[in-house]
């Protein structure tokens, strides 16, 4: 983050240290100066502004800050950003095309999928990997893929469902 | 003739009309609190007591300011100087906000840190020194009570004991005189453990005091941003029109951001302070150890029973642990909440019910926990003890119900308690719920199984809530009356803007609020934008929580747009130039009785509105409605559970949940089911593993999700919901009576009486909940009750 601070003339101040790294967020090449401490959740929703991975529990337990690094799903809150050097971040923003949805956008929606929305991008982001390696998951599959992920509203039903729908789709059209 | 509406088509009332608001968060595009950034923004962390009862010697602070980026510490003292040591509760006691004196629960908020970058503000937190005295601590209602129990609120004049209160209701002499004449009496005791809604997204505010304007915005996680308005004007003695509540995207809320919590108190001071936006965001350990928690009381009650299974009276009392502060989110006529809808659904001749609240070493706030204020308890308890009851009996769990239910033909029916139940059809619910669960055929099973040495079980709740909070006489908070708002307006083109006085927190209201308009005006939905939570813009109402959303704001919509309506026929007969007695109403279109022909689309009599009234009519189409119900609704539902006991482990596997709820119209089916098995999905969580508990220092366990268990996945077991019953409230507007809890209130016994039912030959009368594989163990091994009560034993 970009911090300024009041000059005191103390060594305090001088001595944040800071790491220089390169990634790709959503495709696009990014340099970033950072506190080595900063967790990759924050450099994404405060460095970047991309405030559709959330933050929910900081105990890697809910999910909802779930991004893809180099395709794998992560939990980004438990993740230094200064891991991310040199990988590939992919987040809920990075799902859709300029004017069409991803399937799995498409399915939580036609099934019903999401109710507050506050667990939905980390629960697209686990099905997104599920789906990559495995295009014809079995509920059971779907149930164990997104047992990451901490949804407080829907109950599952539906997201299983959203997720079975989008490999429907996503196999209809490969 | 023009075609008539297709009402489905248009999305009104009874579609399953995919969910507006998906659409942003499909995208990633929420706007929830933490999303917010405004320029010049700092960040607050707040310092919390590691001790659940202790007093305060010293707060040293020096070392968190000379940290280059901290911009204010904040404690009690520098809080006190402003009066703002303390605030008032929504149940006329006093919190905390920074300690002063002493800390009274493990996670109290001591001081907090005001800096550029959070992270400064947590290095800070971790700067400020603290010196405590260890005090005593009370974890239970039996301690609390006791001789020579330290006295938690010592800061209260005439608090000599931890006692809040004692409150009765009911018919105390009538009932013993039934209980007397009783064949037999069963009995039952349980504690209903503390639970905590736990929302996904944590609680969080953004305060921005513009000194040139005087302006007071806040931007937080609130389901009732009226409310949050007033008490900051109060508390505050901030003036109400230059504060302005904002509610932007909410993440889960089940009761849990209702109450006023001292981190929205400290960013609001700090903003003032500073004059510089102050955002805090609460972590999750932050969210459960401190704010509003759910149930935590003890219930021991009595059922007179004659022979032949006719309940003659009910007698129940409860103990409730409020921690440290009386903090609860209900109305302010009821101690503890509408405990006495116990029984409701049942013919029960005489009742009377006692309750005692007690102070503990422990997090304040109970709430609602989606839950029409301690409903789920009042359910829990009354299905547990029918279950009990049928069994002492010796009579079938269905048949015993069956003879003790309202019957249709005695709606209304008044309760013991005073309550009127509107409507229902409670038999036929309870037969769909046999049939599709294969009632007789289980049965035949279990026996099967039980030869064989597997423990099967089947277990019914069935239930009635009272929703829809309330009726101006009977309900209010802080002497406000619960009523709830609409205010629409119909643009000349025929588009509209509607905004309430509830707030959505993923009920989908910006998806049915407008099928309801659909349905009143035949406007198609997606003509209708729905507006909610903003203060500056919205109508006064009391927000979303106790499922009242549908019931009062829900009833509001129908009403407005039904104001709407009636200017638009004046509209329309000045069109059609006839007089007003002359036009008919179809859906979307007035026409000439004489003529059907002849009509006008509702969207011309917007146009007209703007550009053609008739002279003497005041221009425009907008129009607002304050709703008073003049009653609760009351949907009636049956969970049923089948479940396998492992005897050698006390684990337990559901085996099918079926769920009948009778919840009135539905306005839109999908939204519906989505919240029935949301709110199983709490039920099964609370039978099966959420819970929060303390040890005897007072330290919270379930502070986090490492302890604080919730079902994922993988757990959560699939569900078969039945929607054939339908009875309309005869006093909504459109016949709707609310859903969104009940399965959570009716849910729990459903579980616990399928797991108790499998373990019958043991002799055990009760498991308290959650109903862990060990306790669940412990019965079948131990044959004895097993308690879950705080705290925790030193084996566990």
């Amino acid at each position: 983050m970009t911090i300024v601070y009041e000059d005191r003339g103390d060594e305090a101040t001088s001595d944040v240290p800071v790491n220089r790294i390169r990634f790709t967020i959503n495709g696009q090449k990014m340099v970033a100066e950072i506190e080595p401490r900063l967790l990759l959740s924050h450099l994404i929703r405060r460095g970047l502004g991309l405030t559709g991975t959330h933050m929910g529990c900081d105990t890697t337990n809910c999910g909802a800050c779930t991004v893809l690094v180099d395709g794998r799903p992560v939990k980004s809150c438990t993740m230094l950003a200064v891991q991310a050097d040199g990988h590939a971040i992919e987040t809920v923003e990075g799902l859709s095309g300029p004017s069409e949805l991803h399937p799995l956008q498409e399915g939580f929606k036609a099934e019903h999928g999401l109710q507050c929305g506050f667990c939905t991008p980390g629960m697209m982001m686990a099905a997104k990997a599920l789906l990559t390696e495995n295009p014809s998951p079995t509920e059971e599959d779907v149930r164990w893929a997104l047992s990451g992920n901490l949804c407080r509203c829907t109950g599952y039903q539906n997201i299983v469902k959203s997720v079975l729908w989008a490999a429907d789709k996503l196999r209809s059209q490969s | 003739m023009s075609q008539a509406l297709d009402e489905i088509k248009i999305g009104g009332l009874g579609a399953s009309r995919r969910r507006v608001e998906d659409d942003r968060f499909i995208r990633g595009k929420g706007n929830y609190t933490d999303d917010i950034t405004l320029p010049g923004m700092l960040h607050m962390e707040i310092l919390r007591s590691p001790l659940a009862h202790a007093r305060i010697k010293s707060i040293d602070t020096r070392k968190a300011w000379d940290i280059p980026g901290v911009h204010l510490v904040l404690t009690g003292e520098m809080m006190a100087t402003r009066n703002l040591a303390w605030m008032p509760t929504l149940s006329y006691d006093t919190q905390a906000v920074l300690a002063t004196d002493k800390v009274r629960f493990q996670g109290q908020e001591v001081a907090c840190v005001i800096a550029d970058d959070p992270y400064i503000a947590k290095d800070a937190c971790e700067a400020i020194e603290v010196e405590y005295e260890p005090l005593p601590v009370i974890v239970n209602p039996a301690q609390a009570v006791a001789d020579g129990a330290p006295v938690i609120r010592d800061d209260k004049e005439n608090q000599p004991d931890n006692v809040i209160y004692s409150w009765a209701v009911g018919d105390r002499a009538g009932t013993d005189r039934a209980f007397e004449q009783a064949d037999v009496v069963s009995r039952l005791q349980l504690h209903y453990p503390r639970s905590h809604p736990s929302p996904i997204e944590c609680c969080g505010s953004i305060a921005d005091f513009n000194r040139a304007t005087s302006k007071l915005t806040v931007y937080m996680t609130t389901q009732a941003p009226h409310i949050i308005r007033a008490a900051v004007a109060l508390v505050a003695e901030l003036p109400e029109h230059m504060i302005r509540i904002v509610s932007p995207d909410i993440g889960g809320g089940f009761g849990n951001k209702v109450p006023v919590y001292p981190g929205y108190v400290c960013s609001i001071l700090a903003s003032i302070l500073l004059e510089r936006p102050v955002k805090w965001i609460e972590d999750k350990s932050g969210n459960l150890i401190s704010t509003g928690f759910a149930r935590d009381i003890y219930l021991d009650g009595e059922v007179a029973l004659r022979k032949d299974g006719k309940i003659l009276a009910v007698r129940m009392h409860a103990d409730a642990d409020h921690g440290a502060f009386f903090s609860d989110a209900q109305p302010s006529k009821f101690k503890i909440g509408l405990l006495h809808s116990t029984f409701a659904c049942y013919d029960v001749p005489v009742a009377h019910l006692t309750a005692r609240g007690t102070y503990s070493n422990k997090a304040p706030g109970g709430v609602a926990y989606r839950c029409s204020f301690r409903v789920t308890e009042a359910m829990f308890f009354q299905e547990r003890m029918i279950a009990a009851a049928a069994a002492d009996l010796g009579m079938d769990q269905a048949e015993f119900r069956r003879k003790n239910f309202v019957r249709d033909e005695q709606f209304p029916h008044r309760t013991p308690f005073g309550f009127l139940l509107d409507s229902g059809q409670y038999a036929r619910c309870l037969d769909v719920g046999l049939k599709a669960i294969g009632y007789d055929d289980f049965r035949r099973q279990q026996e099967e199984a039980r030869k064989r040495g597997k423990l099967l079980g089947l277990g019914i709740s069935t239930m009635t809530e009272p929703l829809g909070a309330g009726n101006s006489r009977e309900y209010d908070i802080l002497g406000i009356k619960m009523f709830d708002s609409a205010e629409l307006k119909v643009h000349l083109t025929g588009k509209a803007i509607l905004r309430t006085g509830a707030k959505t927190q993923g009920q989908g209201h910006e998806t049915t609020w407008a099928q309801i308009v659909a349905h009143e005006l035949g406007l198609p939905a997606e003509d209708v934008i729905v507006e909610e939570g903003d203060t500056d813009t919205a109508p006064f109402g009391m927000g979303t929580y106790a499922s009242r959303s549908t019931p009062v704001a829900g009833a509001a919509v129908s009403m407005v747009a039904r104001k709407i309506r009636a200017k638009a026929r004046r509209l329309a007969a000045h069109l059609l130039e006839v007089s007003e007695e002359d036009v008919e109403w179809e859906l979307g279109r007035f026409y000439v009785r004489s003529s059907p022909d002849r009509g006008v689309t509702i969207q011309e009599c917007a146009m007209a509105a703007y550009s053609n009234m008739p002279d003497g009519m005041e221009p425009g189409l907008e129009n607002t409605a304050y709703y008073d119900p003049p009653n609760l609704t009351w949907p009636f539902a049956v969970y049923l559970v089948t479940v396998e006991v492992d005897p050698e482990t006390g684990v337990w596997d559901v085996l099918n949940i079926v769920a009948v709820d009778d919840c009135g119209v539905r306005i839109n089916p999908m939204i519906v089911e989505g919240q029935i098995m949301g709110g199983l999905t709490e039920a099964y969580a609370m039978a099966n593993m959420q819970f929060i508990t303390f040890d005897a220092e007072g330290n919270c366990v379930g502070s986090n999700y490492m302890d604080y268990l919730l079902p994922t996945a993988w757990e959560t077991p699939g569900f078969e919901l039945h929607s054939e019953v339908v009875t309309p409230s005869p006093h909504h507007p459109i016949g709707a009576k609310g859903v969104g809890e009940c399965a959570a209130v009716g849910g729990p016994a459903a579980f616990v009486n399928a797991v108790m039912d499998a373990i019958s030959g043991t002799g055990v009368r009760n498991i308290d909940m959650p109903l862990l594989p060990d306790r669940v163990w412990e019965a079948i091994t131990q044959g004895r009750d097993v308690s879950g009560a705080p705290p925790v034993r030193a084996d566990d």
